[in-house]
């Protein structure tokens, strides 16, 4: 076990520099300059000059990437060009509102697409199963945008039992009370949950009514195993690694979707920090989030790997 | 029994977890607290370093000015007590209001002042001139400066009370030494508002405190001049990029004040109930096309005259704007309503005349090289204006290449000297408050000093020289003839095209009053909710 975490995490290293080589090279060598855009509507091309030899933009790419990574190695993710905050300092600040909402997103869909995929595939053709392929098809094809409008129209504005927008911190020095926190969240979890749910949920159909059909299930049955332990024990048990692979992919999938999300809600997160970054060309931050995004994602797959040795005893052996 | 009360103490327990806030936090009365949307993200606070206007409103909160613009666009003493010019008007004393205090306790001195106009002049244009003109500032007294000029300026008080980027702002000596070209990293003024530096969140929040030991004057509020009372104690800027966001969030009361709804909301935010709108900037924006003169084929100006022929103002406000209350038509370089506005615009009328455009062309010798537009597609303020030039400009003949791009692509692009096949450009668009473009010292498009000056590298000496003089002249009359003056010259060498005027107005609570009318700039000051 130690020695397969060991040698999936050395396995990370060179797919990060690969990454950080990548993004780098986009970035430079994409349209858009951050001393333009710091220098603003005034400046002269002399202006904008000096910014881009302050910021060390006028060496080489070599020494620029050079100078980069060696802080990365120690640690240091750089300034950003336009906050003058270090990055690491920008992603932390930033990573308790993504969380909450990427987190309690996973978490509401895990909770409520498995039953209710095991249901839909126990009665397959039944109502419940109907409904959750409409509910699927519709959960696929609306955008997440128009799902928030129409959330936010019913519950904040004609209702008022929620808030538009924003979020208030579980902890630190804003920090409300839990309750205040699950109601900033409400509306953007099911947002983005409704996608995740209708993936997660059809994933858990296909699987769970494919256990159903294999001869163990049949032979519980005729050992006279009860129903519901047939269902919970037999056959979702078995279907569990293609669900976790696909709840995998889901929560790694989600740190696209917070972006819109947070968009929409006024949530300041990193999705938020991201579109910044991006529409200012600051360099150093983005250069962070996509290395902090790679390591979430590669750290999602290896949970993801983990699990399957739990699940299913066979790859153990 | 006993099981009993030990399940429900555990609930009391998690439910009070649930609903106790981390901290107790001070509740202030709901009309103490101000909710705020700037129209961008606050990201750079510092109003010497950057021109971004939301900078420059962040800065009217927490530090105060020596002369400010009154809402006749007169300027008035500020921080400024008294002052006197000697008869050579060579000798300019100052004195300082007594008793005024940065946020920090310590008070403001002339030291602070003469250090924070070395920092100003060092980035913006008008104070670059006008230290052109200053010899040395003394400093005889802790509330006395002294400008000792090389010769007489007429632009000090305008220069001084300039109101919009960059803004002379005073900050204390030790934060005024930072270098122009870096960021300060205290945030310290003697403004009306504290800001609170461990509050603020970039893309988040930025909060502010009412300053209880503001020194307001005495005057009546008028503009950005006069008194400035505050009626909140705390005020909020909360930042939400989406533009429904912002409307729903006026609509449910959670916030009080949309700086910038979208043209396409005004409608919907009259009929809304609970919420209003209202203008803090009558004087509002200006459009405008510029051409870049280095490259072929702008570099002809019978080719830039007949482009500007073919332009139709009428066409780029209603197509941008969309709202006839809030937009007009308006030739002049100064925008229309300031007091340089001159609508004699010899052959630029603002009407499309395709077909004198195509005459011009012909005589010009156009080749039919395709003029490379760089449209900004993410600035929703001004991309629809690349559309209708490529339009008009095609219909009187041109050939037009539309490139897209989002803003720091643009920006980055503009500043490239190269000819447009190798990564230049031939035309772009941009807007300019009124303040901004409403003196010819202030107006970056009138730089005219060539390669070292604003994009589109315009190189025409009489314009420059004609500054000059402006800075020299005594101020009305004067003034005005030498502005017109410089305004023909822009014509006759079609420098760039003013493609119309816009109004933006505010969006606010109907529980909000007192809004101030100023020179651009919302102000917090002044404002109340019931």
């Amino acid at each position: 076990m130690a020695s397969f975490l060991l040698r999936r995490l050395l396995a990370v290293l060179p797919v990060l520099w690969v990454v950080s080589v990548v993004v780098f090279l986009i970035l430079r060598l994409a349209p858009g300059d951050p001393a333009a855009v710091i220098a603003g509507n005034n400046a002269t091309s002399e202006d904008i000059a000096n910014i881009r030899s302050q910021l060390g933009l006028d060496r080489n790419l070599v020494s620029q990437y050079g100078i980069w990574l060696g802080k990365v190695v120690q640690g240091d993710l750089g300034y950003s060009y336009y906050l003058g905050k270090p990055v690491l300092e920008l992603i932390t600040q930033r990573m308790e509102p993504s969380l909450s909402l990427a987190l309690g997103t996973a978490l509401l869909a895990v909770c409520v697409a498995v039953p209710l995929g095991t249901l839909a595939a126990w009665r397959m053709g039944g109502w419940l199963d109907r409904s959750l392929s409409a509910f699927s098809v519709a959960g696929f094809s609306v955008p997440v945008f128009v799902i928030a409008y129409a959330l936010i129209y019913v519950f904040a504005i004609r209702l008022q039992w929620l808030p538009v927008q924003g979020y208030k911190p579980l902890f630190g020095a804003q920090a409300g009370s839990v309750w205040d926190w699950v109601r900033q969240l409400i509306l953007p979890w099911l947002t983005l949950g409704t996608i995740y749910i209708a993936l997660i949920a059809r994933m858990t159909r296909a699987s769970v009514s494919e256990a159903l059909s294999e001869d163990y299930i049949r032979t519980a049955r005729a050992k006279g195993i009860g129903e519901m332990a047939v269902l919970l024990r037999h056959a979702l048990a078995n279907a569990a690694v293609p669900i976790v692979t696909v709840i995998g992919i889901g929560v790694a999938l989600l740190i696209g979707g917070v972006v819109v999300t947070e968009t929409v809600y006024a949530i300041p997160g990193l999705g938020s920090l991201t579109v910044d970054a991006v529409l200012n060309r600051d360099f150093p931050v983005i250069q962070g989030l996509v290395l902090f995004f790679s390591c979430s994602y590669v750290c999602i797959n290896l949970l993801v790997d983990v699990s399957y040795l739990f699940l299913d005893p066979r790859i153990r052996h | 029994m006993r099981r009993s009360w030990l399940k429900v103490m555990a609930v009391v327990l998690v439910a009070s977890w649930l609903v106790m806030p981390a901290q107790a936090q001070n509740t202030l009365p709901a009309n103490k607290v101000f909710r705020f949307v700037p129209h961008a993200n606050l990201a750079v606070l510092d109003p010497i370093w950057t021109t971004a206007y939301v900078t420059r409103n962040h800065a009217y909160m927490i530090y105060d000015t020596l002369f400010s613009e009154d809402a006749k666009g007169n300027i008035q003493a500020q921080m400024v007590q008294s002052y006197t010019t000697a008869k050579d008007g060579k000798t300019w004393t100052f004195k300082l209001r007594a008793g005024l205090e940065f946020h920090d306790g310590k008070p403001v001195t002339s030291e602070d002042v003469a250090a924070s106009l070395k920092r100003w002049a060092s980035r913006d244009a008008m104070g670059g001139i006008l230290f052109s003109f200053i010899d040395k500032i003394e400093t005889p007294d802790a509330n006395t400066f002294r400008f000792i000029l090389k010769e007489p300026c007429a632009i000090v008080l305008d220069a001084l009370g300039k109101a919009s980027s960059n803004v002379p702002f005073i900050m204390p000596a030790r934060i005024a030494a930072t270098p122009g070209t870096e960021q300060i990293k205290e945030h310290i003024g003697s403004g009306p508002f504290i800001f609170k530096a461990d509050e603020f969140k970039p893309g988040s929040v930025a909060v502010y405190l009412r300053n209880s030991k503001y020194l307001s004057r005495k005057e009546a509020t008028s503009g950005l001049a006069g008194g400035r009372p505050v009626n909140f104690e705390r005020v909020e800027w909360v930042i939400i990029r989406d533009p429904q966001t912002q409307f729903n969030a006026l609509q449910a009361g959670e916030v009080d004040m949309v700086e910038q709804p979208s043209f396409e909301q005004y409608e919907s935010l009259k009929k809304t109930a609970g919420v209003k709108v209202d203008d803090f900037s009558p004087a509002g924006y200006q459009y405008v096309m510029r051409f870049n003169h280095l490259h072929a084929p702008f570099n002809n100006v019978k080719i830039r005259q007949a482009a500007m022929l073919a332009i139709g103002q009428q066409a780029f406000i209603n197509t941008q704007v969309g709202i006839p209350d809030l937009v007009r038509a308006c030739r002049s370089i100064y925008p229309c309503g300031t007091p340089l506005a001159d609508e004699n615009t010899s052959y630029f009328t603002g009407v499309a005349n395709p077909v004198k455009a195509r005459e011009l062309l012909k005589e010009a010798g156009y080749d039919g090289t395709p003029i490379v537009m760089m449209r900004p597609t993410d600035l929703s303020a001004i991309t629809k204006l690349p559309l209708v030039a490529k339009q008009q400009l095609e219909a009187a003949g041109f050939k037009v290449d539309l490139q897209q791009m989002d803003w720091a692509s643009l920006v980055a692009r503009r500043a490239k000297k190269e000819p447009p096949n190798q990564g230049g450009w031939n035309l772009f668009f941009t807007t300019w408050t009124a303040q901004d473009i409403g003196s010819p010292l202030s107006s970056a498009m009138l730089n005219a000093k060539g390669a070292t000056g604003w994009f589109g590298w315009q190189d025409e000496p009489r314009i420059e020289a004609l500054k000059a003089k402006f800075a020299r002249a005594h101020e009305g009359p004067e003034q005005k003839k030498i502005a017109s003056e410089i305004q023909a010259l822009v014509f006759e060498t079609a420098a760039f095209a003013p493609l119309g005027q816009y109004r933006n107005p505010t969006a606010l609570r109907s529980n909000v009053s007192g809004m101030l009318q100023t020179a651009g700039v919302p102000v917090m000051w002044g404002l109340s909710k019931n």
